[in-house]
């Protein structure tokens, strides 16, 4: 194991040119091109605010303007849906490279997962507008910390779709139960809502990682005060690599069947 | 040619047949990381079965068999895309595999684009790729169409273009798995001239292969796999000799078998309606040329059994070119007749007419014939071009009305060295006046 994560860097420029193809290939014959990862969040902010602004009147103290609010934590969690969602598939849809090619498995759902960073990534000056539109200004010395929130959530989402990736070449069942919890997972997790709506749930939210997520994104980028979140976030971070080894150690355990089982 | 390339040091390879429950739990799953061993015996399947060999450094080596008979198996362990349940591989070099060609193209994107992205699977740097790019795109002959999608490709561009990438990737040990079946002839030639050139280098070439001409000129060393098992290594035109001889073999008892269910067909179709056959008879003439298997006659004298035999008395179905053969009837009149005709008609499988003959053709006149006899036929040379035939056998009365009539139920085979066309063979030579010259023949 320790040996096959020491190769991990060489494949850097493997999973580099695997994204390019990737985005490249995504947009390729449509009109708009590129800038579907602009139209993309849009949109969704769109509805989502037609929705719960318009249609339901959410008048929540302290979450307004309430569009800003929900697309702080939305933008990271379509990140984090996307990736999980394709991850968990990606070594089947990517069989004929691992049956026909010596391919390094573990690059296929680091790519699924880089490549929707980098329509997350596209999606940020959506969000900037916005704040701008809304005049929202984040506190400027937290906005480090939105860093290390990304590599959290990278690191967190990569545990996982390694260990989904791999058990669903063997449990196919496990792309559609991701698929479903995913959209539990959602209404679970405080992104449309905040969860001091909720104080008596809390111990509940606390279980739920993309919780910590969510909460460090609305609190570094939407509300105001100190980052008072970092200490479950830096935990949070200390669990994924955990995780991340753990999974590792289970992708590891599988991999000599991947080949005969994708 | 002292240092090994490639070893495979007593190499079973077991897969899991599907159908059934492949994990018993997540857990054992875990624990085990792999769950052949777990499995009941007729839950596996053998694809290697203790297979050793050692491909010397630079060595051509061939690896031949029938389809199934765990070869690619044998690549894909060498490649290291799947691992051995038993035994070691050990590979000196960097390996680049030629099983399936462009297998990690993306349809949308550039030949272009995609010649980096291939390049970077197979392990060159960008730096390796760029460097070569002009060389790999002349090598696929695609200069024009490079920065067209891949997916706008014919089937041979695409190929063409994988097989110049992983040709290009300069490795230590090259396997072939069957890929010189893409592209014209002329693009064949370039690849083998591309191998002649690993050759000359000193570099390991592991080749999987149904072209056994390929093996036989081209490899330094061979081995066919029969079932898993290693049946014959060592020198190429040896071990092809032994794996051409059984495949004779084999085809020689799956006609037999065939036959024997032609046979019976026809038998219970016999019996089924008696009078049948006899009605069938009038126009019979007419039979002659239509295909379809069957046996009929009114059974007043009856072919028994019907042998093909070699030169040397031996009962056999494949014959070569040039050789001779006898046909032996078996024949068994009840009751005394006087009236008949013996007669056999050859056909090639697709139903034509290659020779007819019989008896009174022949100006032989029946007068008395009871009991139990054998009629032969013997052919002195079988001037027939590779193939399998089929042959009417049939015995009759004058009219054509017959006795019992076998309508293709007897097959056999026809090898031949050489692949000429048509049916027949005639005996034959070249002559040509000394200002023609060829090379000596191998």
């Amino acid at each position: 194991m320790w040996h096959n994560l020491r190769q991990l860097p060489k494949y850097r420029g493997l999973i580099q040119s695997l994204v390019a193809r990737d985005l490249k290939a995504r947009y390729r014959g449509s009109v708009l091109g590129y800038f579907w990862s602009f139209v993309n969040p849009l949109l969704l902010l769109t509805i989502y605010n037609f929705v719960f602004t318009y249609l339901l009147q959410n008048r929540a103290e302290g979450l307004q303007p309430y569009a800003v609010f929900m697309f702080t934590a939305l933008l990271p969690w379509t990140w984090f849906s996307s990736s999980l969602g394709e991850a968990t598939g990606s070594l089947i849809s990517g069989g004929n490279l691992i049956k026909k090619v010596l391919f390094p498995a573990e690059v296929l759902p680091f790519v699924t997962i880089l490549s929707n960073m980098v329509h997350f990534l596209l999606g940020l000056p959506i969000l900037i507008g916005f704040m701008a539109y809304y005049a929202v200004t984040p506190d400027w010395w937290e906005l480090p910390w939105f860093v290390v929130i990304v590599g959290v959530q990278l690191l967190f989402t990569a545990g996982l779709s390694l260990l989904l990736s791999a058990l669903a070449v063997h449990f196919r069942d496990v792309k559609d139960l991701v698929s479903n919890l995913l959209t539990f997972w959602f209404f679970a997790t405080p992104i449309i809502y905040s969860y001091q709506q909720f104080p008596e749930y809390m111990k509940y939210f606390n279980w739920n990682p993309f919780t910590h997520l969510a909460i460090s994104y609305q609190e570094v980028l939407f509300f105001d005060g100190p980052f008072g979140h970092k200490w479950w976030l830096l935990a949070l971070g200390a669990a994924s690599v955990v995780l991340f080894l753990l999974a590792y150690w289970v992708f590891d355990r599988l991999r000599d069947s991947f080949a005969e089982a994708v | 040619m002292s240092q090994t390339a490639i070893t495979l040091t007593n190499v079973t390879k077991i897969y899991r047949r599907y159908g059934g429950k492949q994990f018993s739990t997540l857990k054992s799953a875990l624990l085990s990381g792999d769950l052949v061993r777990q499995l009941r015996p007729d839950e596996t399947f053998q694809a290697l079965s203790d297979v050793s060999f050692t491909v010397p450094k630079g060595c051509t080596f061939g690896v031949v068999g029938r389809n199934g008979s765990g070869k690619s198996t044998a690549l894909k362990l060498v490649a290291g895309i799947t691992k051995p349940t038993i035994g070691k591989v050990d590979v000196n070099g960097r390996i680049s595999a030629l099983i399936e060609l462009g297998a990690g193209f993306h349809p949308e994107i550039s030949g272009r684009e995609n010649v980096f992205i291939n390049g970077i699977m197979l392990g060159l740097t960008k730096k390796e790729i760029t460097k070569r790019f002009d060389e790999i795109v002349e090598f696929a002959e695609l200069t024009e169409f490079i920065d067209a999608p891949v997916k706008t490709y014919s089937s041979g561009m695409y190929m063409r273009l994988g097989f110049a990438v992983a040709i290009h990737v300069d490795p230590d040990v090259l396997l072939v798995d069957e890929v010189l079946a893409v592209g014209d002839e002329g693009f064949t030639h370039k690849c083998l001239d591309k191998f002649g050139e690993f050759k000359r280098r000193g570099k390991t070439i592991l080749l999987v292969t149904h072209s056994l001409g390929l093996v036989e000129r081209f490899c330094d060393e061979a081995v066919w796999l029969d079932a898993g098992q290693m049946k014959a290594e060592g020198d190429p035109t040896r071990v092809i000799g032994t794996y051409v001889t059984d495949v004779a073999r084999q085809e020689e008892r799956f006609l037999v078998s065939s036959d024997q269910k032609a046979k019976t067909q026809a038998g219970e179709a016999g019996q089924a309606s008696p009078e049948g056959p006899v009605a069938a008879a009038d126009d019979y003439a007419g039979d002659m040329t239509q295909a379809g298997a069957g046996r009929w006659g009114s059974g007043g004298v009856e072919i028994t059994t019907v042998e093909f035999q070699s030169a040397d008395g031996q009962p056999t179905q494949v014959f070569h070119t040039g050789e001779a053969m006898r046909v032996m009837l078996g024949v068994r009149a009840a009751v005394p007749v006087r009236d008949f005709v013996f007669g056999i008609g050859l056909f090639t499988a697709d139903g034509v007419m290659v020779y007819g003959t019989n008896t009174f053709i022949e100006e032989l006149e029946s007068d008395r014939f009871e009991g139990e006899a054998v009629v032969t036929l013997a052919i002195e040379s079988l001037d027939l071009v590779e193939g399998t035939y089929k042959l009417d056998v049939a015995v009759h009365k004058r009219d054509g009305a017959p006795y019992d009539y076998h309508r293709m139920l007897h097959t056999f085979r026809v090898k031949s060295r050489i692949k000429d066309g048509g049916i027949y063979r005639p005996k034959h030579r070249w002559d040509f006046t000394s200002s023609i010259k060829f090379k000596p023949q191998k």
